[in-house]
């Protein structure tokens, strides 16, 4: 399974994101490889889910993965329920 | 590196709008020697470009810019705001902290990006943070993460 974490830049924030994914990832003890990058690079790149704002989630609707809605990048937990429930649908 | 040292916190800031207080935590950066002038422009363009997603969590707003865009040494500046300003954000209105981040391609980014993680998901914290009087006080609470 491909996870990309997304951003606008893909610098700092998704950055943040990624890590705090790759947390929750092994919480989940799931097998998936996350990468970062920003949000005109994401449109292009093969992805089974993609975390991200909803401010920056109408410029991937378009994309074949599952975009998922993280409003707190730092809070794990919202990261995990948010993942689960897209894993699960 | 640089992470919340002394001279990159400023309490108590009284701003207009979003930009301003993205210009007050850039210009912190540009003061402490971390990043050019430039990278304060760049972190309003990109504020200005990509919308307020950079409200990374409820009342934290975290500009950035690229690390080509004039930054020396890898560093985050902290503006605790007076009065809440709104950015824009569906959910994370209104910000309360700025946190300007100079983003470098070393290593050191990745731990800055690490001690700026555990900060912010610590809510406890965070609720300290915005609270907080006096650097000194500041400087008690960051203690044991820089």
């Amino acid at each position: 399974m491909k996870i990309l974490a997304v951003c606008g830049l893909g610098q700092g924030t998704s950055l943040i994101l990624r890590m705090n994914v790759e947390n929750v990832v092994k919480e989940l003890e799931l097998e998936a490889d996350v990468e970062h990058t920003d949000v005109s690079s994401a449109s292009g790149m093969p992805a089974d889910y993609i975390i991200t704002s909803a401010e920056l989630a109408e410029s991937l609707t378009g994309h074949e993965g599952t975009v998922v809605i993280v409003n707190n990048y730092f809070d794990t937990n919202e990261i995990k329920a948010a993942l689960s429930e897209a894993l699960h649908s | 590196m640089k992470f919340i040292a002394k001279d990159l916190i400023k309490l108590n800031v009284d701003v207009a709008d979003a930009v301003e207080a993205i210009k007050v935590a850039g210009q912190l950066l540009v003061r402490s020697g971390a990043t050019d002038d430039s990278y304060v422009n760049a972190m309003v363009q990109s504020y200005e470009e990509n919308g307020p997603y950079i409200v990374l969590a409820p009342g934290i707003a975290l500009p950035h810019a690229r690390p080509e865009d004039g930054v020396k040494e890898a560093a985050v500046s902290l503006v605790q705001l007076k009065e809440p300003i709104t950015f824009g954000h569906t959910t994370n209105d209104p910000v309360r902290l700025v946190l300007a981040l100079a983003s470098s391609s070393s290593e050191e980014h990745l731990q800055l990006l690490q001690r700026l993680s555990g900060l912010m998901g610590d809510q406890d914290k965070v609720r300290q943070i915005i609270q907080a009087t006096t650097p000194e006080d500041l400087q008690t609470l960051l203690e044991g993460l820089r």
